[in-house]
């Protein structure tokens, strides 16, 4: 059975339609990515998973319930944490109290805790009472996602992380991703880099102009049926 | 020596300043929110305590135990279903609903007490004062300061010890980032409104004890605690305890030159300190 699921998700800025009828499935202990161009509604979709956006309760379920009509928090509460785009670290706390704040919503226990997150990016240890955004990019990435692992969730929501980083700080970011998933969570990132994409996950969905114009494994998805369903047919 | 007692009296006069502003310098150093009306709940809660007592034949600071749960579960309501519908990108609308609530309470109080002149109930505790060196110093004017200083020190416990408290910073940061980590921000405002209005409580019972009030002093006491709010820095604790002892010195120190300047010299050392520093004394590092 899927773990968390959209059917038929629609979102709407306004009068603006960002996402017109979007299918993704995440089954348990998968690592799926979404990839596509600014623009394809990629940012719209997390934030309609983790209810920053809220639509119909049946557009989003995770573990079979209608979770789309649900606030942030309690979705958070129920397994689902993203690291949303931009990091967005808060800068009135330091690092430690960063990565502290991501258990007021849900503290159930399990692999991951303060030691744990600091024994994947040591770096942070050195740097726990600095101010969260007194860090490099990278490191910021680090305490973001250290920040949504530390309520222990089922589902994972990863927003663009390696957008403005250096290839060899993406490299870093990326080598954790093994061991947040035998601590259990399945993972949904979203990338513009697609050989990153290719290489982490197990699935990949292709979306245009609010639509997921493309889905399959890695190794049944051949570079040009990528570029058609990036850009379009016919560029 | 005479200037010596009237600084030092001016200094312990700043403390009931800076318990007026806390309150306020709390709800706006978390939501951005100014409420107008904050004079106004200070009036209110010295009612409360007044009825607590005359009711129930409470001493004032047993009356402020009762009257702190009930300010607190007042101020979570008023935030939880009044002022979070005010808060958004337009910083108007707080301002003309608490601006309403300010003569809601005013005519409500006037209504239910009549406009006379109340004064809570004093013991010898009041005008007892106690010798340090040459000075005489009053009792209740050192326990005020002594309250102002327990309630900083007890909301930076609060705000850089407890989960509450980063709850607060984060969500003052960033609320849909911190409702992301599980936090609701319309409760964790709702909580800080009700924090505000237990500080609110205390400020009452000094306003009550030391000083006459009647529903009309409010709008007074709000533009003392906003000079000492604006004079330390915006959301700034201690810059709000500096920002009352400068009006209370000023205060003092005008009425020791000549009786009839006493509430003019505070507004002018407030304007002079605006004008050399207009982000305040202690302003925050970002904003």
């Amino acid at each position: 059975m899927a773990l968390l699921e959209t059917q038929g998700l629609t979102a709407n800025y306004g009068d603006f339609q960002a996402l017109f009828g979007v299918d993704v499935v995440l089954s348990e202990a998968e690592t799926i990515a979404i990839i596509g161009a600014n623009g394809a509604g990629k940012t719209t979709l997390m934030r309609s998973i983790s209810g920053v956006l809220q639509n119909a309760p049946d557009m989003v379920r995770f573990e079979g319930q209608g979770i789309g009509a649900l606030p942030a928090d309690e979705i958070m509460a129920q397994g689902v944490a993203m690291v949303p785009e931009g990091r967005r670290l808060f800068p009135s706390l330091t690092v430690e109290e960063n990565l502290m704040i991501g258990t007021y919503g849900r503290s159930t226990g399990g692999h991951w805790s303060l030691e744990t997150i600091y024994d994947l990016f040591p770096i942070l240890k050195e740097r726990r009472h600095n101010p969260g955004t007194a860090l490099s990019g990278g490191q910021q990435q680090m305490v973001a996602i250290g920040r949504a692992l530390m309520s222990n969730p089922r589902v994972l929501l990863c927003d663009e992380i390696s957008l403005g980083l250096a290839p060899v700080v993406i490299k870093d970011i990326y080598k954790a991703v093994p061991a947040i998933q035998a601590a259990g969570a399945s993972i949904i990132v979203v990338e513009q880099d697609i050989g990153q994409a290719m290489a982490v996950a197990d699935r990949v969905y292709c979306m245009m102009e609010g639509r997921v114009t493309l889905s399959g494994t890695p190794s049944e998805l051949s570079r040009e049926a990528i570029h058609d369903a990036y850009f379009g047919a016919g560029h | 020596m005479i200037w010596v007692d009237t600084i030092v009296q001016g200094i312990l006069l700043g403390g009931l300043y800076a318990l007026f502003a806390a309150g306020l310098s709390l709800v706006f150093g978390i939501m951005r929110l100014v409420n107008l009306a904050h004079g106004d709940l200070i009036v209110m809660g010295a009612y409360l305590i007044l009825v607590l007592v005359t009711l129930l034949g409470l001493p004032p600071f047993v009356a402020l135990l009762f009257a702190v749960p009930l300010m607190f579960a007042f101020g979570w309501g008023l935030q939880k279903f009044l002022l979070n519908r005010t808060l958004g990108d337009d910083i108007l609308p707080p301002l003309l609903v608490t601006f309403g609530l300010s003569i809601v309470l005013q005519n409500a109080l006037l209504e239910g007490f009549s406009a006379d002149s109340q004064r809570l109930p004093t013991d010898a505790l009041t005008t007892a004062s106690v010798a340090v060196g040459p000075l005489n110093l009053g009792v209740m004017p050192l326990l005020t300061f002594a309250s102002a200083i327990a309630v900083i020190i007890g909301l930076n416990q609060l705000f850089y010890r407890t989960s509450l408290g980063r709850a607060f910073r984060a969500t003052s940061d960033d609320a849909v980032t911190a409702s992301l980590m599980g936090i609701k921000p319309a409760n964790i405002f709702a909580t800080a409104t009700g924090i505000a209005l237990v500080i609110v409580a205390i400020a009452a019972l000094y306003l009550g004890l030391r000083s006459n009030f009647d529903p009309n002093v409010g709008p007074a006491r709000l533009i003392y605690a906003f000079e000492a709010v604006i004079i330390g820095g915006l959301g700034s604790l201690w810059g709000t305890l500096v920002g009352g002892i400068i009006i209370g010195v000023a205060q003092t120190v005008g009425a020791a030159l000549n009786p009839e300047w006493q509430i003019l010299s505070g507004h002018l050392a407030f304007l002079v300190v605006l004008l050399v520093r207009p982000r305040g004394l202690f302003p925050r590092a970002h904003d």
